[in-house]
Protein backbone atom coordinates (compact mmCIF):
# COMPACT_ATOMS: atom_id res chain seq x y z
CA UNK A 1 0.00 0.00 0.00
CA UNK A 2 2.68 2.59 1.13
CA UNK A 3 4.64 1.69 -2.12
CA UNK A 4 1.76 1.77 -4.32
CA UNK A 5 1.37 5.73 -3.05
CA UNK A 6 5.08 6.33 -3.19
CA UNK A 7 4.48 5.01 -7.19
CA UNK A 8 1.29 7.12 -7.54
CA UNK A 9 3.66 10.21 -6.04
CA UNK A 10 6.66 10.03 -8.62
CA UNK A 11 3.97 9.30 -11.21
CA UNK A 12 2.24 12.41 -10.61
CA UNK A 13 5.55 14.61 -10.04
CA UNK A 14 6.74 13.21 -13.52
CA UNK A 15 3.25 14.53 -15.24
CA UNK A 16 3.72 17.96 -12.76
CA UNK A 17 7.15 18.26 -14.50
CA UNK A 18 6.17 17.64 -18.09
CA UNK A 19 3.66 20.26 -17.89
CA UNK A 20 6.21 22.70 -15.78
CA UNK A 21 8.71 22.15 -19.18
CA UNK A 22 5.57 22.99 -21.17
CA UNK A 23 4.83 25.91 -19.41
CA UNK A 24 8.68 26.96 -19.24
CA UNK A 25 9.25 26.36 -22.89
CA UNK A 26 8.38 29.63 -24.27
CA UNK A 27 10.17 31.69 -21.59
CA UNK A 28 13.38 29.56 -22.29
CA UNK A 29 12.59 30.25 -26.05
CA UNK A 30 12.68 34.44 -25.24
CA UNK A 31 15.73 34.23 -23.91
CA UNK A 32 17.93 31.96 -25.74
CA UNK A 33 16.76 33.57 -29.18
CA UNK A 34 17.73 37.11 -27.74
CA UNK A 35 21.35 35.44 -27.66
CA UNK A 36 21.25 35.13 -31.53
CA UNK A 37 21.23 36.99 -34.77
CA UNK A 38 18.18 37.54 -37.13
CA UNK A 39 19.81 34.98 -39.45
CA UNK A 40 19.88 32.23 -37.01
CA UNK A 41 16.80 32.63 -35.09
CA UNK A 42 15.01 32.45 -38.97
CA UNK A 43 16.90 29.39 -39.35
CA UNK A 44 15.77 27.49 -36.61
CA UNK A 45 14.48 29.30 -33.25
CA UNK A 46 14.55 26.06 -30.98
CA UNK A 47 18.47 25.35 -32.04
CA UNK A 48 21.24 26.96 -29.82
CA UNK A 49 23.16 27.49 -32.98
CA UNK A 50 24.34 30.77 -33.09
CA UNK A 51 24.19 31.80 -29.48
CA UNK A 52 26.79 34.16 -27.77
CA UNK A 53 27.09 36.90 -25.02
CA UNK A 54 28.32 39.43 -27.72
CA UNK A 55 25.28 38.53 -29.70
CA UNK A 56 23.15 39.63 -26.68
CA UNK A 57 24.98 42.79 -26.44
CA UNK A 58 24.30 43.64 -30.02
CA UNK A 59 20.92 42.97 -29.82
CA UNK A 60 20.75 45.20 -27.12
CA UNK A 61 22.93 47.57 -28.68
CA UNK A 62 20.56 47.47 -31.94
CA UNK A 63 16.99 47.56 -30.04
CA UNK A 64 18.73 51.15 -28.33
CA UNK A 65 19.91 52.65 -30.82
CA UNK A 66 16.93 52.12 -33.50
CA UNK A 67 16.33 54.92 -35.79
CA UNK A 68 12.83 55.28 -35.10
CA UNK A 69 12.47 55.83 -31.37
CA UNK A 70 14.95 55.80 -28.03
CA UNK A 71 13.72 52.64 -26.88
CA UNK A 72 14.85 53.50 -23.16
CA UNK A 73 12.44 56.25 -23.67
CA UNK A 74 9.67 53.73 -24.09
CA UNK A 75 10.28 51.64 -20.96
CA UNK A 76 10.58 54.98 -18.68
CA UNK A 77 7.41 55.58 -20.48
CA UNK A 78 5.91 52.38 -19.56
CA UNK A 79 7.10 52.85 -16.21
CA UNK A 80 5.99 55.86 -15.39
CA UNK A 81 2.52 55.55 -16.86
CA UNK A 82 1.68 52.47 -14.98
CA UNK A 83 3.15 53.96 -11.60
CA UNK A 84 1.24 56.87 -11.61
CA UNK A 85 -1.97 55.42 -13.08
CA UNK A 86 -1.65 52.51 -10.02
CA UNK A 87 -1.53 55.68 -7.16
CA UNK A 88 -4.29 57.78 -8.82
CA UNK A 89 -6.18 54.55 -9.05
CA UNK A 90 -5.56 53.53 -5.78
CA UNK A 91 -5.83 56.71 -3.95
CA UNK A 92 -9.07 58.11 -6.08
CA UNK A 93 -10.53 54.55 -6.12
CA UNK A 94 -10.57 54.59 -2.19
CA UNK A 95 -11.94 57.71 -2.18
CA UNK A 96 -15.07 57.30 -3.97
CA UNK A 97 -15.29 53.95 -3.38
CA UNK A 98 -15.75 54.89 0.58
CA UNK A 99 -18.19 57.46 0.02
CA UNK A 100 -20.38 55.00 -2.34
CA UNK A 101 -20.30 52.85 -0.04
CA UNK A 102 -21.00 54.77 3.00
CA UNK A 103 -24.22 56.18 1.12
CA UNK A 104 -25.73 52.75 0.14
CA UNK A 105 -28.62 53.45 1.08
CA UNK A 106 -28.65 56.57 -0.90
CA UNK A 107 -29.96 56.66 -4.61
CA UNK A 108 -27.41 58.24 -6.26
CA UNK A 109 -24.62 56.09 -4.55
CA UNK A 110 -26.48 53.10 -5.97
CA UNK A 111 -26.65 54.61 -9.00
CA UNK A 112 -23.10 55.50 -9.48
CA UNK A 113 -22.26 52.16 -8.33
CA UNK A 114 -24.67 50.05 -11.19
CA UNK A 115 -23.31 52.39 -13.80
CA UNK A 116 -19.54 50.99 -12.69
CA UNK A 117 -20.79 47.93 -12.84
CA UNK A 118 -22.64 48.06 -16.17
CA UNK A 119 -19.53 49.72 -17.48
CA UNK A 120 -17.30 46.83 -17.16
CA UNK A 121 -18.64 44.60 -19.52
CA UNK A 122 -18.82 46.99 -22.24
CA UNK A 123 -15.50 45.90 -24.62
CA UNK A 124 -13.11 48.49 -25.16
CA UNK A 125 -13.68 48.85 -29.25
CA UNK A 126 -17.17 50.27 -28.28
CA UNK A 127 -15.66 53.37 -27.33
CA UNK A 128 -12.33 53.18 -29.27
CA UNK A 129 -12.93 55.51 -32.03
CA UNK A 130 -15.01 58.50 -29.89
CA UNK A 131 -12.48 58.14 -27.29
CA UNK A 132 -10.21 59.75 -29.37
CA UNK A 133 -11.87 62.57 -30.68
CA UNK A 134 -13.28 63.24 -27.23
CA UNK A 135 -9.66 63.11 -25.65
CA UNK A 136 -8.83 65.86 -28.78
CA UNK A 137 -11.37 67.95 -27.87
CA UNK A 138 -10.79 67.73 -24.06
CA UNK A 139 -7.19 68.67 -24.57
CA UNK A 140 -8.21 71.68 -26.95
CA UNK A 141 -10.48 72.85 -24.54
CA UNK A 142 -7.75 72.54 -21.53
CA UNK A 143 -5.01 73.34 -23.31
CA UNK A 144 -3.08 70.58 -22.86
CA UNK A 145 -2.54 67.34 -25.54
CA UNK A 146 -4.17 64.71 -24.17
CA UNK A 147 -2.87 62.15 -27.24
CA UNK A 148 0.65 61.19 -27.60
CA UNK A 149 1.31 62.28 -24.48
CA UNK A 150 1.55 60.39 -20.67
CA UNK A 151 -1.08 62.45 -18.94
CA UNK A 152 -3.48 61.57 -21.95
CA UNK A 153 -2.79 58.18 -21.00
CA UNK A 154 -2.76 58.15 -17.12
CA UNK A 155 -5.78 59.88 -17.40
CA UNK A 156 -7.85 56.88 -19.45
CA UNK A 157 -6.60 54.70 -17.41
CA UNK A 158 -7.96 56.32 -14.40
CA UNK A 159 -11.27 56.34 -15.97
CA UNK A 160 -11.25 52.57 -17.55
CA UNK A 161 -9.81 50.94 -14.36
CA UNK A 162 -11.88 52.91 -12.36
CA UNK A 163 -14.83 51.23 -12.44
CA UNK A 164 -13.04 47.74 -11.74
CA UNK A 165 -11.24 49.65 -8.65
CA UNK A 166 -14.53 51.16 -7.35
CA UNK A 167 -15.76 47.94 -7.70
CA UNK A 168 -13.69 45.64 -5.53
CA UNK A 169 -12.52 48.48 -2.93
CA UNK A 170 -16.76 49.22 -2.12
CA UNK A 171 -17.10 45.09 -1.27
CA UNK A 172 -14.14 45.71 1.22
CA UNK A 173 -15.18 48.73 2.83
CA UNK A 174 -18.33 47.83 3.88
CA UNK A 175 -16.71 45.30 5.95
CA UNK A 176 -15.09 47.96 7.79
CA UNK A 177 -16.80 49.06 11.44
CA UNK A 178 -18.54 51.89 11.10
CA UNK A 179 -17.58 52.71 14.44
CA UNK A 180 -14.21 53.40 13.75
CA UNK A 181 -15.13 56.42 11.62
CA UNK A 182 -17.69 57.34 14.74
CA UNK A 183 -14.67 57.60 16.92
CA UNK A 184 -12.90 59.65 14.86
CA UNK A 185 -15.19 62.29 14.43
CA UNK A 186 -16.08 62.39 18.27
CA UNK A 187 -12.32 62.75 18.19
CA UNK A 188 -12.64 65.83 15.95
CA UNK A 189 -10.97 64.19 13.03
CA UNK A 190 -12.14 65.86 9.22
CA UNK A 191 -13.87 63.32 6.64
CA UNK A 192 -10.64 63.89 4.82
CA UNK A 193 -8.41 63.00 8.33
CA UNK A 194 -10.60 59.76 8.70
CA UNK A 195 -10.47 58.60 5.36
CA UNK A 196 -6.65 59.50 4.38
CA UNK A 197 -5.69 58.52 8.77
CA UNK A 198 -7.53 55.36 9.57
CA UNK A 199 -9.82 54.27 6.42
CA UNK A 200 -6.81 54.23 3.61
CA UNK A 201 -4.35 52.53 6.07
CA UNK A 202 -6.90 50.11 6.54
CA UNK A 203 -7.62 49.32 2.94
CA UNK A 204 -4.05 47.65 2.27
CA UNK A 205 -4.68 44.51 1.64
CA UNK A 206 -7.10 44.86 -1.21
CA UNK A 207 -5.29 48.16 -2.38
CA UNK A 208 -3.05 44.97 -3.01
CA UNK A 209 -4.77 43.25 -4.85
CA UNK A 210 -6.41 46.05 -7.20
CA UNK A 211 -2.88 47.45 -7.68
CA UNK A 212 -1.74 43.56 -8.95
CA UNK A 213 -4.95 43.20 -11.38
CA UNK A 214 -4.68 47.08 -12.71
CA UNK A 215 -0.87 46.68 -13.23
CA UNK A 216 -0.54 43.63 -14.84
CA UNK A 217 -3.57 45.39 -17.33
CA UNK A 218 -1.81 48.27 -18.13
CA UNK A 219 1.86 47.26 -18.03
CA UNK A 220 1.02 45.15 -20.99
CA UNK A 221 -1.75 46.82 -22.50
CA UNK A 222 -1.35 47.26 -26.16
CA UNK A 223 -4.41 48.67 -27.91
CA UNK A 224 -5.01 51.96 -25.58
CA UNK A 225 -1.68 53.53 -26.23
CA UNK A 226 -1.20 52.29 -29.68
CA UNK A 227 -4.26 54.41 -30.89
CA UNK A 228 -3.48 56.96 -28.29
CA UNK A 229 0.00 57.26 -29.32
CA UNK A 230 0.00 56.37 -32.74
CA UNK A 231 1.96 53.66 -34.31
CA UNK A 232 4.67 56.68 -35.11
CA UNK A 233 4.61 58.64 -32.37
CA UNK A 234 7.43 59.66 -30.08
CA UNK A 235 6.26 58.53 -26.94
CA UNK A 236 5.90 54.48 -27.01
CA UNK A 237 4.91 52.37 -24.59
CA UNK A 238 6.74 49.15 -24.38
CA UNK A 239 3.87 46.96 -26.51
CA UNK A 240 3.99 49.78 -29.03
CA UNK A 241 7.71 49.54 -29.60
CA UNK A 242 7.60 45.58 -29.51
CA UNK A 243 4.89 46.37 -32.25
CA UNK A 244 7.28 48.95 -34.19
CA UNK A 245 9.79 45.85 -34.67
CA UNK A 246 7.51 43.81 -36.44
CA UNK A 247 7.82 45.21 -40.18
CA UNK A 248 4.62 44.74 -42.73
CA UNK A 249 7.04 42.14 -44.70
CA UNK A 250 10.17 41.32 -42.55
CA UNK A 251 9.91 40.88 -38.87
CA UNK A 252 13.44 41.40 -37.32
CA UNK A 253 13.29 38.73 -34.23
CA UNK A 254 16.24 39.61 -33.08
CA UNK A 255 14.70 43.02 -31.98
CA UNK A 256 11.55 41.81 -31.04
CA UNK A 257 12.63 38.82 -28.50
CA UNK A 258 15.10 41.03 -26.92
CA UNK A 259 12.51 44.34 -26.75
CA UNK A 260 10.25 41.19 -25.32
CA UNK A 261 12.47 39.80 -23.13
CA UNK A 262 13.04 43.76 -21.32
CA UNK A 263 9.72 43.84 -21.18
CA UNK A 264 8.95 40.54 -19.42
CA UNK A 265 12.08 40.60 -16.84
CA UNK A 266 10.40 43.21 -14.91
CA UNK A 267 7.02 41.33 -14.20
CA UNK A 268 9.18 38.12 -13.54
CA UNK A 269 11.43 40.18 -11.33
CA UNK A 270 8.16 41.48 -9.32
CA UNK A 271 6.69 37.85 -9.78
CA UNK A 272 9.56 36.44 -7.52
CA UNK A 273 9.02 38.76 -4.92
CA UNK A 274 5.87 38.78 -3.99
CA UNK A 275 4.26 35.48 -6.03
CA UNK A 276 2.35 34.95 -3.10
CA UNK A 277 0.19 38.25 -2.74
CA UNK A 278 -0.12 37.72 -6.94
CA UNK A 279 -1.56 35.03 -7.30
CA UNK A 280 -3.72 35.54 -4.27
CA UNK A 281 -4.73 38.88 -5.51
CA UNK A 282 -5.57 37.74 -8.64
CA UNK A 283 -7.46 35.07 -7.39
CA UNK A 284 -9.60 37.30 -4.81
CA UNK A 285 -9.69 40.10 -7.62
CA UNK A 286 -11.92 36.94 -10.12
CA UNK A 287 -13.65 36.09 -7.14
CA UNK A 288 -15.56 39.66 -6.66
CA UNK B 1 -21.22 62.45 10.91
CA UNK B 2 -23.52 61.05 8.40
CA UNK B 3 -23.50 64.68 7.76
CA UNK B 4 -19.85 65.88 6.95
CA UNK B 5 -19.74 62.44 4.86
CA UNK B 6 -22.39 63.91 2.77
CA UNK B 7 -20.71 67.39 2.34
CA UNK B 8 -17.57 66.10 0.73
CA UNK B 9 -19.42 63.58 -1.56
CA UNK B 10 -18.60 65.78 -4.53
CA UNK B 11 -14.78 66.14 -3.50
CA UNK B 12 -14.21 62.52 -2.67
CA UNK B 13 -16.01 61.03 -6.07
CA UNK B 14 -15.10 63.93 -8.71
CA UNK B 15 -11.85 62.65 -9.60
CA UNK B 16 -12.94 59.17 -10.31
CA UNK B 17 -16.04 60.11 -12.14
CA UNK B 18 -14.41 62.89 -14.12
CA UNK B 19 -12.07 60.21 -14.96
CA UNK B 20 -14.75 57.69 -15.62
CA UNK B 21 -17.21 60.23 -17.70
CA UNK B 22 -14.45 61.83 -19.93
CA UNK B 23 -13.05 58.95 -20.32
CA UNK B 24 -15.96 56.43 -20.60
CA UNK B 25 -19.41 57.43 -20.62
CA UNK B 26 -19.22 60.50 -23.04
CA UNK B 27 -17.51 57.58 -25.69
CA UNK B 28 -20.14 55.49 -24.98
CA UNK B 29 -22.71 57.26 -25.48
CA UNK B 30 -21.31 58.92 -28.53
CA UNK B 31 -20.10 55.51 -29.98
CA UNK B 32 -23.74 54.70 -29.57
CA UNK B 33 -25.25 58.03 -31.55
CA UNK B 34 -22.08 57.41 -34.37
CA UNK B 35 -22.99 54.12 -35.48
CA UNK B 36 -26.25 55.32 -36.37
CA UNK B 37 -24.36 58.02 -38.39
CA UNK B 38 -22.26 58.76 -41.25
CA UNK B 39 -19.00 60.15 -41.20
CA UNK B 40 -15.57 61.00 -41.22
CA UNK B 41 -14.84 63.06 -38.46
CA UNK B 42 -17.16 63.32 -35.02
CA UNK B 43 -18.50 66.90 -36.13
CA UNK B 44 -19.30 66.13 -39.53
CA UNK B 45 -21.55 63.18 -38.71
CA UNK B 46 -25.19 62.62 -40.18
CA UNK B 47 -27.40 60.67 -39.05
CA UNK B 48 -28.38 57.53 -41.56
CA UNK B 49 -30.40 55.47 -39.56
CA UNK B 50 -29.43 51.56 -39.55
CA UNK B 51 -27.70 51.51 -42.91
CA UNK B 52 -24.84 51.03 -40.97
CA UNK B 53 -25.65 48.01 -39.00
CA UNK B 54 -27.25 46.82 -42.27
CA UNK B 55 -23.81 46.72 -44.10
CA UNK B 56 -22.60 45.03 -41.26
CA UNK B 57 -24.52 42.32 -41.83
CA UNK B 58 -23.58 42.39 -45.59
CA UNK B 59 -20.21 42.24 -44.49
CA UNK B 60 -19.30 38.48 -45.05
CA UNK B 61 -15.62 39.01 -43.31
CA UNK B 62 -18.12 39.63 -40.52
CA UNK B 63 -20.26 36.99 -40.20
CA UNK B 64 -17.26 35.13 -40.47
CA UNK B 65 -15.11 36.58 -37.59
CA UNK B 66 -18.76 36.09 -35.69
CA UNK B 67 -18.96 32.38 -36.66
CA UNK B 68 -15.35 31.82 -35.99
CA UNK B 69 -15.12 33.76 -32.50
CA UNK B 70 -18.27 31.78 -31.29
CA UNK B 71 -16.12 28.18 -32.31
CA UNK B 72 -13.11 29.68 -30.99
CA UNK B 73 -14.70 30.46 -27.29
CA UNK B 74 -16.33 27.15 -26.90
CA UNK B 75 -13.77 25.51 -27.76
CA UNK B 76 -11.29 27.12 -25.54
CA UNK B 77 -13.61 27.59 -22.27
CA UNK B 78 -14.25 23.95 -22.58
CA UNK B 79 -10.52 22.94 -23.06
CA UNK B 80 -9.18 25.44 -20.93
CA UNK B 81 -11.85 24.78 -17.80
CA UNK B 82 -11.19 21.09 -17.89
CA UNK B 83 -7.48 21.21 -18.31
CA UNK B 84 -7.23 23.74 -15.43
CA UNK B 85 -9.90 21.16 -13.35
CA UNK B 86 -7.84 18.49 -13.83
CA UNK B 87 -4.63 20.37 -13.12
CA UNK B 88 -6.12 21.53 -10.15
CA UNK B 89 -6.94 17.80 -8.57
CA UNK B 90 -3.65 17.13 -9.45
CA UNK B 91 -2.03 19.27 -6.95
CA UNK B 92 -4.35 19.05 -4.47
CA UNK B 93 -2.92 15.03 -3.86
CA UNK B 94 -0.08 16.79 -1.67
CA UNK B 95 2.63 15.29 -3.27
CA UNK B 96 6.35 17.10 -3.17
CA UNK B 97 6.85 20.40 -5.21
CA UNK B 98 3.19 21.49 -5.40
CA UNK B 99 3.61 24.79 -4.69
CA UNK B 100 6.24 25.46 -7.52
CA UNK B 101 4.05 23.56 -9.84
CA UNK B 102 1.60 25.90 -8.80
CA UNK B 103 4.04 28.92 -8.96
CA UNK B 104 5.32 27.73 -12.89
CA UNK B 105 2.01 27.12 -13.97
CA UNK B 106 0.83 30.39 -13.20
CA UNK B 107 3.64 32.40 -14.70
CA UNK B 108 2.30 32.32 -18.58
CA UNK B 109 -0.35 35.34 -16.46
CA UNK B 110 2.78 37.59 -16.48
CA UNK B 111 3.44 38.00 -20.01
CA UNK B 112 1.16 40.67 -22.43
CA UNK B 113 -1.32 39.29 -24.91
CA UNK B 114 0.33 40.96 -27.70
CA UNK B 115 3.99 39.64 -26.83
CA UNK B 116 2.68 36.16 -26.26
CA UNK B 117 1.80 36.15 -29.56
CA UNK B 118 4.62 36.93 -31.13
CA UNK B 119 6.46 34.18 -28.88
CA UNK B 120 4.00 31.46 -29.54
CA UNK B 121 4.22 32.48 -33.67
CA UNK B 122 7.62 32.27 -33.31
CA UNK B 123 7.41 28.64 -31.60
CA UNK B 124 4.70 27.24 -33.36
CA UNK B 125 6.10 28.29 -36.90
CA UNK B 126 9.16 26.76 -35.48
CA UNK B 127 7.78 23.65 -35.35
CA UNK B 128 5.61 23.44 -38.52
CA UNK B 129 8.51 24.27 -40.42
CA UNK B 130 9.31 20.15 -40.10
CA UNK B 131 5.88 19.63 -41.63
CA UNK B 132 6.37 22.45 -44.76
CA UNK B 133 3.38 24.49 -43.13
CA UNK B 134 2.69 27.42 -41.69
CA UNK B 135 0.36 29.33 -38.93
CA UNK B 136 -1.36 30.67 -41.89
CA UNK B 137 -1.51 27.89 -44.00
CA UNK B 138 -4.91 27.12 -43.17
CA UNK B 139 -7.57 28.95 -40.78
CA UNK B 140 -7.61 25.96 -39.24
CA UNK B 141 -3.96 26.28 -38.34
CA UNK B 142 -4.69 29.82 -36.91
CA UNK B 143 -7.17 28.29 -34.65
CA UNK B 144 -5.55 25.75 -32.90
CA UNK B 145 -2.73 27.61 -32.86
CA UNK B 146 -4.95 30.66 -30.78
CA UNK B 147 -5.83 27.73 -28.68
CA UNK B 148 -2.59 25.92 -27.37
CA UNK B 149 -1.61 29.80 -27.14
CA UNK B 150 -4.83 30.36 -24.39
CA UNK B 151 -4.09 26.95 -23.15
CA UNK B 152 -0.75 28.07 -22.18
CA UNK B 153 -1.82 31.35 -21.24
CA UNK B 154 -4.79 30.54 -18.97
CA UNK B 155 -4.93 27.26 -17.48
CA UNK B 156 -2.76 28.56 -14.57
CA UNK B 157 -4.60 31.00 -13.62
CA UNK B 158 -7.83 29.20 -13.79
CA UNK B 159 -6.11 26.63 -11.95
CA UNK B 160 -5.23 28.59 -9.16
CA UNK B 161 -9.24 29.62 -9.11
CA UNK B 162 -10.38 26.31 -8.76
CA UNK B 163 -7.36 24.89 -6.26
CA UNK B 164 -9.08 27.34 -3.81
CA UNK B 165 -12.78 25.95 -4.56
CA UNK B 166 -11.02 22.63 -3.97
CA UNK B 167 -9.16 23.39 -0.45
CA UNK B 168 -12.81 24.42 0.51
CA UNK B 169 -14.70 21.09 0.35
CA UNK B 170 -14.35 20.17 3.86
CA UNK B 171 -12.56 16.97 4.13
CA UNK B 172 -15.41 15.00 5.93
CA UNK B 173 -17.68 15.49 3.37
CA UNK B 174 -15.33 12.93 0.88
CA UNK B 175 -14.66 11.15 3.87
CA UNK B 176 -18.47 10.05 5.13
CA UNK B 177 -19.54 9.37 0.97
CA UNK B 178 -16.36 6.91 0.92
CA UNK B 179 -17.56 5.10 3.92
CA UNK B 180 -20.90 4.96 2.39
CA UNK B 181 -19.35 2.98 -0.08
CA UNK B 182 -19.24 6.09 -3.43
CA UNK B 183 -16.39 5.41 -5.54
CA UNK B 184 -13.97 7.99 -7.12
CA UNK B 185 -16.13 8.64 -9.58
CA UNK B 186 -19.48 9.03 -7.69
CA UNK B 187 -17.51 11.54 -5.25
CA UNK B 188 -16.03 13.81 -7.95
CA UNK B 189 -19.95 13.73 -9.26
CA UNK B 190 -21.93 14.62 -6.15
CA UNK B 191 -18.97 16.26 -4.00
CA UNK B 192 -16.38 17.68 -5.67
CA UNK B 193 -18.30 19.57 -8.70
CA UNK B 194 -21.50 20.48 -6.96
CA UNK B 195 -19.23 21.89 -4.31
CA UNK B 196 -16.85 24.09 -6.67
CA UNK B 197 -19.76 25.43 -8.65
CA UNK B 198 -18.70 28.95 -7.90
CA UNK B 199 -15.28 28.25 -9.29
CA UNK B 200 -16.91 26.85 -12.12
CA UNK B 201 -18.97 29.68 -12.49
CA UNK B 202 -16.18 32.51 -11.89
CA UNK B 203 -13.68 30.55 -14.97
CA UNK B 204 -16.55 30.21 -17.25
CA UNK B 205 -17.07 33.60 -17.03
CA UNK B 206 -13.36 34.64 -17.38
CA UNK B 207 -13.16 32.34 -20.00
CA UNK B 208 -15.66 33.22 -22.23
CA UNK B 209 -15.41 36.82 -21.86
CA UNK B 210 -11.52 36.57 -22.12
CA UNK B 211 -12.28 34.18 -25.25
CA UNK B 212 -14.91 36.84 -27.00
CA UNK B 213 -12.59 40.19 -26.61
CA UNK B 214 -9.63 38.30 -27.73
CA UNK B 215 -7.41 40.97 -29.83
CA UNK B 216 -3.56 41.17 -28.71
CA UNK B 217 -3.22 37.51 -29.30
CA UNK B 218 -4.82 36.99 -32.62
CA UNK B 219 -3.20 40.44 -34.00
CA UNK B 220 0.01 38.84 -33.01
CA UNK B 221 -0.35 35.08 -33.94
CA UNK B 222 -1.84 35.22 -37.36
CA UNK B 223 -3.13 39.00 -37.65
CA UNK B 224 -6.04 37.71 -39.35
CA UNK B 225 -3.94 35.54 -41.98
CA UNK B 226 -5.11 33.57 -44.57
CA UNK B 227 -7.32 36.41 -46.07
CA UNK B 228 -9.01 37.48 -43.01
CA UNK B 229 -10.05 33.51 -42.16
CA UNK B 230 -8.65 33.66 -38.55
CA UNK B 231 -10.15 36.96 -37.70
CA UNK B 232 -11.59 37.49 -34.91
CA UNK B 233 -14.90 39.99 -34.00
CA UNK B 234 -12.40 42.44 -32.38
CA UNK B 235 -9.31 42.18 -34.80
CA UNK B 236 -12.23 42.32 -37.38
CA UNK B 237 -13.66 45.62 -35.84
CA UNK B 238 -10.49 47.22 -35.51
CA UNK B 239 -9.08 46.34 -39.17
CA UNK B 240 -12.71 48.09 -40.22
CA UNK B 241 -12.48 51.15 -38.51
CA UNK B 242 -8.35 51.88 -37.95
CA UNK B 243 -6.84 50.35 -41.42
CA UNK B 244 -9.42 50.80 -43.46
CA UNK B 245 -10.64 53.74 -41.82
CA UNK B 246 -14.73 52.81 -41.99
CA UNK B 247 -15.38 54.47 -39.01
CA UNK B 248 -19.18 53.72 -39.18
CA UNK B 249 -19.08 50.81 -40.49
CA UNK B 250 -16.47 49.74 -37.54
CA UNK B 251 -18.34 51.34 -34.88
CA UNK B 252 -21.92 49.59 -35.81
CA UNK B 253 -20.07 46.23 -35.92
CA UNK B 254 -18.38 47.45 -32.61
CA UNK B 255 -21.91 48.00 -30.56
CA UNK B 256 -23.47 44.53 -32.50
CA UNK B 257 -19.92 42.97 -30.55
CA UNK B 258 -20.79 44.55 -27.08
CA UNK B 259 -24.86 43.42 -27.57
CA UNK B 260 -23.62 40.11 -28.06
CA UNK B 261 -21.24 40.01 -25.43
CA UNK B 262 -23.60 41.51 -22.88
CA UNK B 263 -26.05 38.74 -23.93
CA UNK B 264 -23.63 35.86 -23.95
CA UNK B 265 -22.49 36.99 -20.38
CA UNK B 266 -26.07 37.47 -18.98
CA UNK B 267 -27.30 34.21 -20.22
CA UNK B 268 -24.18 32.38 -18.73
CA UNK B 269 -24.64 34.28 -15.12
CA UNK B 270 -28.60 33.30 -14.98
CA UNK B 271 -27.80 29.89 -16.19
CA UNK B 272 -25.03 29.51 -13.42
CA UNK B 273 -27.12 31.40 -10.89
CA UNK B 274 -29.88 28.53 -11.43
CA UNK B 275 -27.33 25.73 -10.71
CA UNK B 276 -25.87 27.46 -7.98
CA UNK B 277 -28.92 27.19 -5.58
CA UNK B 278 -29.89 23.90 -7.46
CA UNK B 279 -27.07 22.34 -5.27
Amino acid sequence: MKGARRTKNIILGIIGILIAAYVLFPFYLVVMNSFKAQTSIVESPVSLAGASVAQLWENLTKVASNSNFNFWYAFGTSALITVISLVLLAVFGGMAAWVISRNNKKKWATAIYMVFIASMIIPFQVVMLPLISTFRDVGKFVGISMLQSIPGIVFAYCGFGGAMTVFILTGFIKGIPYELEEAASIDGCSPEGTFFRIIFPLLKPVITTVTILNGMWIWNDYLLPSLMLGQNGKVKTLPVAVQAFVGSYVKQWDLILTAALLAILPMIIIFMFAQKQIMSGMVEGAVK
Amino acid sequence: MEKSIKKYFPIFVLPTMIAFTIGFIAPFILGIYLSFCKFTTVIDAKFVGLSNYVKAFQDPTFLHAAWYTAAFTVASVLLINVLAFVVAKLLTKGFAGTNIFRTVFFMPNLIGGLILGYIWQLLLNGVLAYFGKTLTYTSAYGFWGLIILMLWQQVGYMMIIYIAGIQNIPGDLVEAAAIDGASKWQVLRYITIPMIMPSITICTFLTLTNGFKLFDQNLALTNGAPSKMSEMLALNIYNTAIRQNNYALGQAKAVLFFIILACVSLIQVRVSNKKEVEM
